[in-house]
């Protein structure tokens, strides 16, 4: 008898796998699109499976719910609805394959048999007030630092999206002119 | 940790995954594509990082903390990227790749 949470864990694992294929060799640009997100939330799965429940909300909200839209929005600003690339060579992508095999079979060999060693403490219950302690804590185990400065970047990266993607005034075209 | 699936499971999910990411990102030419493949290869090490800190470390918060950021920069980055690709679109009238190459000419 399989225990339901390594039945769910092989099922999310299938779905990524297949969902990632899809997501690059599909040809229907909306569509790789709607195969992100259903990698993104088979991944969010996999993270309700490791107990880490305030991280699978923030993949779902951040990835699923943002980016997912983001780039659904910026697929419809740019492209006709059921526009189709055209069909890959074959022989184009082979070099391409075989250095993501190569790079895959490395990596899985260098894993493979490596024996991780666990620290052997007691596992944390991770609640909100855990997350709230470490993130915003000052010393040891505190992350108030990154916290700051991803905040810094988040606000940088909004005023970037705003003056890069607005539209310029036709007097400064004409001044160039 | 979830009983009966060893660490190695989850390293191969997030590795195929990773590759995965490589490989569109060789064989697209289209940018919005591309951007999807970078973001298929930042959540792979997302997994990476969660997997190690609840198998290997289970009292700590680091991984899950560094994931938690990545998270933030992969926001940051789609949509700086997104509003180049909109002023590559008017600028150029299209977004595949090979089309912008003014710089080379």
């Amino acid at each position: 008898m399989i225990a339901s949470n390594v039945l769910m864990f092989y099922l999310f694992s299938a779905v990524i796998l297949v969902f990632s294929a899809l997501t690059i060799f599909t040809r229907k640009i909306l569509r790789a699109a709607v195969f992100l997100l259903f990698t993104l939330v088979a991944t969010s799965g996999l993270y309700f499976l490791l107990n880490y429940q305030f991280m699978a909300g923030v993949q779902l909200a951040v990835y699923a719910g943002g980016i997912v839209v983001l780039i659904i929005f910026s697929i419809l600003l740019t492209h006709q609805i059921g526009h189709k690339f055209k069909k890959q060579q074959v022989l184009g992508i082979i070099p391409a394959v075989i250095i993501s095999a190569i790079g895959l079979i490395t990596a899985v060999g260098t894993f493979w048999n490596y024996p991780f060693r666990a620290n052997g403490h007691p596992a944390a219950n991770v609640d909100m007030t855990m997350i709230g302690n470490e993130l915003l804590g000052t010393g040891h185990n505190g992350y108030v630092l990154p916290f700051e400065v991803i905040s810094i970047l988040l606000l940088a990266a909004m005023v970037g999206a705003i003056v890069i993607a607005k539209k310029s005034d036709d007097k400064d075209e004409e001044k160039a002119k | 940790m979830i009983e009966g699936i060893p660490l190695t499971h989850f390293l191969i999910v997030s590795t195929v995954m990773f590759f995965m990411g490589v490989l569109g990102f060789f064989i697209r030419k289209n940018l919005i594509t591309i951007l999807m493949s970078i973001e298929l290869i930042l959540n792979s090490v997302n997994i990476n990082f969660l997997a190690f800190n609840r198998y290997l470390f289970p009292d700590q918060l680091q991984g899950h903390f560094f994931a938690l950021i990545v998270v933030g920069i992969a926001a940051a980055e789609a949509s700086v990227a997104i509003a180049i690709i909109i002023n590559i679109y008017r600028r150029f009238g299209g977004i595949e790749a090979e089309q912008v190459s003014e710089l080379k000419n």
